[in-house]
Order: structure tokens, then sequence, then C-alpha cells
């Protein structure tokens, strides 16, 4: 099947998502997601970041969709055409959700352990308005214990249910999940029961934001001061490769993570003994430095050399980024 | 006085009972039905009334039924969506309480249709009388042998279930109800695959209104061309109308489609003008999502023709000047009502039957409903009219179900006709919170529409 993205035609199977198929062409005509997780059956269509227009149907019934679709959940048909960011009611959309994704979020950027890994940052970064016009306080919530290892943030969520899919899919039972409706509605545990079983770490990965963090690495450091090292184990945990990214500070490991791709999706998921136990570089086989894209703050953090970086104009890697940085502004 | 085909019988005594309803006609349509026509007729029968669906989006009945997928050996559904809680509708309640057994025998003929073999009927949990109605309707029909196993010998069986909601505005949105039936959280599902392919338990089903279900009676009975005479164009057949707010005589009135909205509104067979000898200043026309509009522009439409009730006139001037027919809670203000106050009114219950599954929703009718607050009690800003149109239209469009753009309609179409009323909250905010703006030019004639330049 033959669809167009934003003027970029790709071969695709029937059955794709408008997303999947965006993330096969690749660069910046790929709509952001913030609850589609393609490891997870079911998730997508809830945040409605990723609305998409469809300017044309498909060969056969070429009229537009009348409404912006949310490109995770609509599958694609032969010869249809897509807009994302070539259409301003897309961009425009877009600036909405993200707005109103942010109206409640606690903006706690400088004390969450998300801050340089977060989806909802990135996302505010690239559609959101500098200021808010929300002039109410924030939604709060009476904050719940969910065990020794998961950090809840209700304040930060932003209901994507990734962790509800993570629960039913990966772990063996579910004993969290959405309570209350509404704008009252919030992660909860039925009774106050702790959040354990092997493969519930998971949920940490998963959240695009801060809601879910790790305790063993709660307060520790921020991320862009850490290194990330590929490295794996024979884990004994059945289902559990043991592929892992270790986050290094000094000598320590103070994290442990699964890969997470480009667009911060885990390429496996990991049990809670390689996650939360295995904290010596001893336990692991290192297999080098990961990869980290040159937007990401994290790599700030240069692993060759902690010299102040010389002024912008004779540092060609700032030149590029401030070029970089001048034409989002202006492409729109 | 027009006709009645469903309240026909309402004012005989007793007309609850089997008895009663049977010996005035009742469950002639199932005989007719199972005895002389094939599904496939009673489908073309209703498809030839034309009849719409009654629940809000008024989707003709006949063509969702024709849309239903039916492979071999899987199981067919249809549920009858009795979770009525739009503000201002309580047409459903009114039938399912004093003539419960027409829904049944709708039912019958309709599953029969569909070739369902269990059919549930979903009624909101606030209204436990009308379940135990029901249920009581249901037992006797099973004892007559209108229900169970080989009804009427003919081989056709049909079990016919009642379920409690959980009491939420949202579970009326068909694939919410269909998920609350499941015994799940009352989310709406992304669509598609739509109900008629898979719905509940993964089974193709129909969802349809309680009043779409019963009108299915007196089409069989009369056939789809007889029905399909009553109405205006492709408004046919008769309409409930719930008819609330500042009213000489409230209540439950079903008229012919293509009624002129005037004789409703003031002729004694109906609504019998408004209360108190007062004067008529805005009218919800179907329930409290569809736009609101000031009392010229419904009564003529923007081309000062009078405007009729029907699915055509009522919309006639699409979100600019017009409204919709939604369900049919009809609510009238008269010059003592405050638009500011009933808007904040519906925006803080949609707010509060947010299922929050879907952001623009979740965050946004909270953000709305603050800002209406904050207006209503003279804290507002002239600023605020502009934010809410524009949150409104953030959240219109945007979200998974039809909730979000109920939720932003009233909101923005109350901005696009009181303006001045908001503003003089915002101007005078502390005549604000112990006057009403009163009637003002709302009622005033509409001016002659300008020569558009060529």
């Amino acid at each position: 099947m033959k669809v167009t993205i934003d003027g970029f035609p790709i071969e695709v199977e029937a059955g794709t998502t408008i997303l999947n198929a965006a993330r096969m062409i690749g660069g910046d005509i790929v709509p952001p997601a913030m609850c589609y997780y393609s490891k997870l059956e079911g998730t997508g269509g809830k945040c409605r970041t990723c609305l998409v227009q469809v300017s044309k149907g498909s060969e056969k019934d070429p009229r537009p969709m009348p409404k912006l679709v949310a490109s995770c959940r609509t599958t694609v048909m032969d010869g249809m055409e897509v807009k994302n960011i070539t259409s301003p009611e897309v961009i425009e959309a877009r600036k909405g959700v993200v707005e109103m994704l942010l109206i409640n979020h606690p903006l706690d950027c400088p004390v969450c352990d998300q801050a340089g890994e977060c989806h909802l940052q990135d996302l505010g970064y690239e559609h959101g308005a500098a200021k808010t016009r929300y002039e109410f306080d924030r939604r709060t919530f009476e904050k719940i214990d969910i065990g020794d290892k998961i950090q809840l943030h209700m304040t930060r969520c932003i209901l994507c249910y990734r962790c509800v899919f993570v629960a039913d899919q990966i772990t063996d039972h579910r004993i969290h999940g959405i309570l209350n409706r509404g704008d009252h509605s919030e992660i909860s545990t039925y009774i106050q029961k702790a959040v354990d079983n092997d493969f519930s770490g998971n949920v940490i990965d998963v959240c695009p934001v801060g809601a879910l963090t790790d305790k063993t690495f709660r307060f520790k450091n921020r991320v862009w001061f850490t290194k990330p090292v590929e490295a794996h184990r024979d884990c004994e945990t059945e289902k559990c490769g043991g592929k892992v990214t270790l986050w290094y500070k000094g000598e320590d490991v103070i994290r442990v993570t699964a890969r997470k791709d480009e667009y911060g999706e885990a390429e496996e998921f990991i049990c809670n003994t390689c996650r939360f136990d295995k904290k010596r570089t001893s336990d692991w086989v290192i297999e080098g430095p990961r990869k980290v894209s040159h937007k990401s703050v994290i790599n700030s953090n240069h692993y060759d050399t902690l010299h102040p970086l010389p002024v912008v104009k004779t540092n060609p890697v700032l030149i590029e980024a401030n070029k970089e940085q001048f034409e989002r502004e202006t492409r729109l | 006085m027009a006709r009645k085909l469903l309240l026909e019988h309402i004012n005989v005594p007793g007309i609850n009972t089997f008895d009663v309803y049977r010996s005035k006609g009742g469950y002639a349509a199932v005989e007719k039905a199972l005895k002389t026509l094939s599904p496939d007729d009673v489908v073309e029968e209703v498809k030839k009334s034309g009849l719409r669906g009654r629940g809000g989006a008024g989707f003709p009945t006949g063509m969702k039924w024709s849309f239903l997928a039916k492979p071999e050996g899987v199981e067919r559904y249809l549920v009858c969506n009795a979770d009525e809680s739009e503000p201002g509708t309580f047409k459903d309640r009114y039938l399912m309480t004093y003539i419960p057994h027409l829904l049944i025998e709708g039912m019958i003929v309709a599953s029969y249709a569909l070739g369902a073999k269990t059919s549930y009927i979903y009624v909101r949990g606030e209204m436990m009388p009308q379940i135990r109605i029901l249920e009581k309707a249901i037992a006797e029909a099973k004892n007559k042998g209108f229900l169970g196993k080989n009804i009427l010998g003919t081989g056709y069986d049909l079990e016919l279930y009642v379920q409690p909601g959980g009491g939420a505005y949202i579970c009326g949105e068909e694939t919410a109800l269909l998920e609350s039936l499941e015994g799940k959280r009352g989310n709406p599902r992304i669509k598609p695959p739509f109900p008629a392919i898979a719905g509940l338990y993964g089974c193709p089903t129909v969802v349809n209104n309680v009043e779409s279900i019963a009108a299915v009676v007196p089409i069989i009975n009369e056939g789809g061309d007889e029905y399909a005479k009553l109405g205006i164009g492709r408004s046919t057949g008769t309409k409930l109308i719930s008819a609330g707010g500042n009213l000489r005589k409230p209540g439950v009135y079903e008229i012919d489609l293509g009624l002129p909205v005037e004789e409703f509104l003031y002729s004694d067979e109906y609504c019998g003008g408004i209360a108190n000898g007062k004067r008529l200043k805005a009218v919800v026309a179907g329930g409290s999502s569809v736009p609101i509009l000031p009392a010229n522009l419904f009564l003529k439409t923007i081309n000062n023709e009078p405007r009729l009730m029907s699915y055509e006139s009522l919309a006639d001037g699409g979100f600019v000047s017009g409204t919709m027919m939604g369900s049919g809670g009809f609510i009238a203000y008269d010059e003592d009502q405050c638009i500011v106050r009933n808007t904040w009114n519906f925006a803080r219950f949609y707010h509060h039957e947010s299922c929050g599954q879907c952001s623009p929703c979740r965050e946004g009718t909270g953000w709305m409903e603050k800002v209406l607050h904050r207006l209503e009690y003279g804290h507002g800003k002239m600023s605020d009219m502009d934010l809410l149109v524009d949150v409104a239209k953030k959240i219109e469009g945007n979200t998974i179900c039809p909730l979000g753009d109920a939720a932003a309609w009233p909101v923005a179409s109350a901005i696009r006709h009181f303006r001045d009323e908001f503003e003089w909250h915002v101007t005078h905010p502390n005549e604000a919170t112990t006057r009403n703006f009163g009637i003002a030019h709302y009622a005033d004639p509409l001016p002659k529409l300008e020569e558009a330049a060529s």
C-alpha cells in the first residue's frame, strides 16, 4: 500500500498505522506520541498529540477525512495522503493539546528525575507556548505509596494508560489502574496495595513523564550528568533478556533501564532484579557507550572533555546547534 | 390534534401491565413481524420509514441495521441505550415508566430483525424504579410466551436482560456503554472498528435509543411507507420532546416532526407558552449539548422563515445561527434567566462527566468550568470570552468521543449569541451577582439580511 505523508511516499503493509508509516520515513514528519507504545497492544488514541490531517482518504475514496485523526490508531489505505507538519490545522490542534496537557502539570522539572528524558518536555519545547493562559490552582492529589521501588507522582501524570497496559500485558497480574473520572482520574492501587511483581519496574520505562520514577535513583543525579552504557547479563528470570542501559556517575552504576529506541520505547522489557538489584559493574558485561541523539540534553555530558565549551562564534558544534534552533523556530 | 403513535394509550389506566397493553393492540407488531415477515423485511420496512436515531445524532436507524456485519457462527447483539442522562431530556424515562411494554415489544421486533438471540437494555443507574418496572414487564412477557424459547411457536428464541449502569453520562456513548456492559471501566472505544463490526464482546452489535426501538412498533404495525408520510422531508414520523424550563406546561409531548416551533411553544395543546406571563429569552432545543439560541433566532431562521421542529430546520444556519434536534430535551429560558450561569452549569456538568481518557476533554472541560465560574461570580476579565472560544475550539473535534464536542458547543454558542451578557458580567461585577441581565435585544425581530456584495 502506498501512503504519502507530508509529500514523502512510502510503501507499507496493509494494517500499518499512519504513525508507524511515518516512523518508517523518519525525520521531522513523525508525529509525537505520548500514549502510543508500539510494544504494548491497545495503547494509543488517548493523548491526541499525534493528530494528523488526512487530505485524501484513499485511491478508491479520495474524500478527505472530516476531522483530524489520531495517527497512532488509524490504519493506512492505499493512496492515502496525510498532512502532518505541513498542515496548519494540525499544528494548531497539537499546540492546543500540548497546552491542555500542561495546564495541570506541576512543571516541577527542576526537581523531577525525568527531566532531560521527558517526552512532555520535548513536546512543550517543540509545540508549547512560553506562557500559560491558565490562571487557576493546578490539580493535586493525595499522595499514595505504591511500594519501595517505584515512586508515583500523580500530579505529573498525563493519563496515557501505558503503565496499565504494561501491568496487563507484561506482568502476570495488575493491581493498579485508573480510579475516578475526568480530571480527577488518577493512577492508583486498589486499597493502597504495593505494586510488586517481577516486571513491575517497566512502568517506569514506559512512563512518558515523571509520574513513575525509580526510587533507587530518586534525587541521585540529573540524567545529563550520567553516562549511559550498554550492557547485558544472563538473567535467570524467565522472559527477561537482560539487555540494559547502565547509567554511570563516575565509577558507580546509579541506574539501570531498558534500552530505548529513538522514540523512547524500550526495545526489550527487563525484570526487576536487573533494574533494581544489579548495580555493580561486575554484574554486567559492558558492550560500549550508548549512542545518544545529538539533540538530547544527555549528550551535553561529554565523555572526553570536561572543559567548558568555547564560545559560539568559534565552536562548530554550537554554531550547528544554533542554526538548527533557528531553523526550527522559523520553520512555521 | 396530531395523531400519537407512541403515546396513544399512555393515559389508559394500567397500561404498564401486560394484559391492558395487549388489549389495546399491544404485541401485534411482534405477531406480525415474527409470523409474516422475514428479518430482512423488517429491516426494509424500517429503512422505508426513514426513522432517524432518536438519541441525538439522528443517524437513520434502518441504515444502521443494514450495516450490521453478519458473519456465520458469531452472535449478534442488540443493545438498547436507556442511559438517558442529557440535562433536559427525560423522554425515555417517561416511556419506560408508563408504557414499558412498548419498549419490550420494540426490542423483540428489532432483535428479530437483526437476528440477535440475546439483547440488553442498559438503563442508567439512577433509574432504579424504571429498572424494576422493566424487569416486571419482561417477566410478564416471558410468562405469556413473547420472550424466551420458541416465541409464539415461530422457533425464534430471545432472552432480554436489563443491565443497570453506574450512573455515568459517558456510558450513553455507545462504545462506552458496551465497555460498561462488559463490566469494564466506561471509557469510549477508539473507532474504527465500529460496533456494527465489533461491539459487545467483540461481536457485531447495534446500539439504539429507547425511542428509536419503540418507534419500530408503529412502523411494523402500519408499514414503513405509512410512517414516512408523517413528518417533513427527511425528518419522518413523530418525536418525543421533553419540554422543560420556564414553560406553562412542561412535560413530554409527542409531536409530528415539522411542527412549527412557535406552535409547539405557545399553543395550548403543547407547552402553552412561557410561565408567569414572561417573555422567552433563549432556548436549548435538543438537550444541553446542542447550541443555545436566543429567542429571535430560535423562532425564525436567519432568512426570516419560521423554524420547524425537524432535524433539518433546527439545524438551518449551521453553528452560526442554527442548533440541533439532539435528543429532544427542549429547555426554555424566560427573561429572568442568566445565560452565563446556565452556561457555567452546563460546563460544570461536562467537567464532572468527562471520562478523563483523552487530554483535550479531560483538561479543557475543567478549564472552561473554572473560567465560567469566575465570570458568573464577577471576577471575570474581558479576555475570558476569547479564551473560552479558543479552548472550546481546541476541544471540539479533537476528542475520541462526541462528549468533547458536546462540552464545547454550548459554551461556544452561548458566547456567540450572548456575548453582551458575558461582557456585562465583567463590566458590572457587583450588579451581576444581584440581578440578571434581562431579555435585552434577544427577542427583537431579526434585522433584514443584507444582500451580499456581488
